[in-house]
């Protein structure tokens, strides 16, 4: 037994490639560029930036700048009105375009073009169409009724409603459309089965379309919620976080914090949100990895 | 042929009330991009429905770099072209191998990998942002197209990884231990089985990061500034920098901007809608 024992321990331990399969070594060679990726993109700016924030001066500067309140009280309008109020109106629309006829085809074809396009020219589009001197609506307005319409983007509550506006224009397609796939994975024969019990439309959507569809509806509302946290496009190149820094969201603050060279404050802004995005992430992830 | 019945009418009644402000809604911020491309300057403030003289003077100017504003449109356009391209190709090689590995070779460790770059998937795109803008500056790639190139290569690829992952999920696991038993070596798996089959999953994948990439701009605006080097849309960016931008020459370059994007996205519409969706509603 000893012998044994001792024969064990001298024997050297085999090197890593002798005791992976091929197939394992592929596996590691084939996943690592990834990993680098990963690590030289994610991990090291993550933990940079955490670095960065770590000096508790940051969070007393960003408690006595008005401009970060209320950014955070605008991004939480942002997310709990705009992503609620687009979601409904995704997941009527999917009704309607789940409907069977021809010009609803095409008219689907044309409805995903904001989502086809890149943003910066649409949204600017709709800048134009707000400017009160030369804006085709103060235009309209001064045509119809000889006055001068209002400068639009110059009320925070007028600017930060137009830049929820233009956000629900750019994502609605998108989010209308996988609700309608979900919609349309429903069987059939439970509406016809309905239909012959004489079911109005509200019972249909209560008892049939609602119990398949509000698990994808749910988690499509979460995950609208963390990625309009990221929308940085809405808000700034519409209203620039104007007037008077008025309309910023988090999204647009932290890069005006990096654009004034105020890198910690920036990080210090982001880590503020991390207690609310961290559990919606964690959340997310299990749900889709599953 | 029969006649519609008066409750048909009510219900096409209905839709249009509904599909009639869904298309103006739709169609009213493109219009007037395109309104302006085609007007003269003085038209272009008139708000009328369609210009007295269309014309594609506009056009002209930009393709002739006729204006301040417009001097490098050409190595401009180049330059989303390639980095676009570069994002693409560089996902695909990097999201498909991860995908295979995971999924196909179990290699260890493999789910920790991808729950890994679900979590890198969620986190908001504005908020990566600040710490890469850093990151890439500690690199000494700032100005550089790798910085912006790399960035949107970590950003498409936890999707990519993902919807490859599940994608190949599906196929068969018999299909690869036949090509063991015939003697195939794991490259010649992956070439002349995984990949043939995959290839709807690959198209809608370099779809999706090729348009990622080419209509980004908050990553573009921080990591490129010299004006050789910046994308498309931070040029259109730096029109507003001038209070008398001439918004005709912009909207004409966003449309410009716009085409390629919507002719990829129409062109494979098929494949984005199928590979693209059935991930996001499995759940």
């Amino acid at each position: 037994m000893a012998i044994t024992l001792s024969g064990d321990q001298s024997i050297p331990a085999p090197p890593l490639s002798s005791r992976l399969t091929p197939a394992q070594v592929w596996g590691i060679a084939l996943i690592a560029p990834y990993l680098l990726v990963f690590l030289a993109f994610v991990v090291y700016p993550v933990c940079y930036g955490l670095w960065l924030a770590r000096a508790p001066a940051n969070y007393v500067a960003l408690y006595n700048d008005p401009i970060f309140a209320r950014a955070a009280v605008n991004t939480l309008i942002f997310l709990v009105i705009g992503i609620n109020i687009k979601m409904l109106i995704a997941l009527f629309l999917s009704g309607f375009f789940a409907q069977q006829r021809t010009w609803i085809k095409w008219l689907s074809v044309v409805f995903i073009l904001p989502w086809a396009v890149p943003s910066i020219p649409t949204i600017l589009s709709v800048r134009f169409m707000f400017n009160p001197e030369w804006g085709v609506i103060n235009h309209l307005i001064f045509s119809l009724t000889g006055d001068d319409g209002p400068n639009w983007l110059n009320d925070p509550t007028v600017a930060l409603t137009m830049a929820i506006g233009v956000h629900i224009w750019k994502s609605l397609p998108f989010w209308t459309l996988i609700l309608m796939t979900g919609r349309l994975a429903i069987a059939q024969d439970l509406f016809e089965a309905a239909e012959v019990d004489g079911a109005s439309w509200w019972q249909k959507f209560r008892y049939i379309t609602w119990p398949s569809l509000q698990t994808l509806y749910i988690t499509c509302t979460l995950l609208s919620m963390i990625w309009t946290l990221g929308d940085f496009n809405s808000v700034y190149l519409l209203t620039g976080g104007g007037p008077a820094d008025l309309t910023h969201v988090l999204a647009t603050l932290g890069i005006r914090y990096l654009r004034l060279d105020q890198l910690s404050l920036a990080m210090a802004s982001i880590v503020c949100a991390m207690p609310f995005v961290v559990p919606l992430m964690y959340f997310m992830m299990k749900r889709l990895s599953r | 042929m029969k006649l519609p019945t008066l409750r048909d009418v009510a219900t096409e009644a209905r839709l249009l009330l509904i599909g009639i402000p869904v298309f103006l809604w739709t169609m009213i911020p493109i219009y007037h991009m395109f309104l302006f491309a085609i007007s003269p300057k003085e038209d272009a403030f008139s708000g009328k429905l369609w210009p007295d003289h269309p014309t594609l003077h506009n056009f002209e100017i930009v393709f002739k770099q006729q204006h301040y504003f417009l001097r490098d449109f050409y190595i401009q356009f180049w330059n989303s072209l390639v980095i676009a391209a570069a994002v693409g190709v560089l996902t695909l090689v990097i999201a498909t191998a991860a995908a295979f590995s995971i999924s196909r070779l179990k290699v260890p460790g493999g789910r920790i990998v991808m729950n890994l770059a679900l979590f890198t998937y969620f986190i908001p795109a504005a908020f990566l942002a600040v710490p890469m803008y850093r990151t890439m500056g500690n690199y000494g790639l700032l100005n550089n197209h790798w910085s912006l190139i790399l960035a949107m290569v970590t950003i498409a690829s936890p999707y990519a990884i993902w919807v490859l992952k599940q994608a190949s999920d599906k196929l068969p696991v018999e299909l690869d231990e036949a090509a063991v038993m015939d003697g195939a070596t794991t490259l010649q798996i992956f070439r002349l089985v995984y990949l043939p089959l995959m290839m709807p999953s690959l198209v809608a994948i370099g779809t999706y990061a090729v348009l990622l990439a080419w209509n980004e701009y908050l990553y573009a605006f921080l990591l490129l500034s010299n004006d050789r080097e910046i994308t498309l849309p931070v040029a259109l960016g730096n029109f507003l920098a001038a209070d008398d931008s001439p918004w005709e020459l912009l909207m004409t370059t966003g449309f410009i901007y716009a085409l390629p994007p919507a002719a990829i996205y129409y062109a494979f519409r098929r494949y984005m809608v199928g590979g693209l969706t059935a991930g996001a509603v499995k759940s």
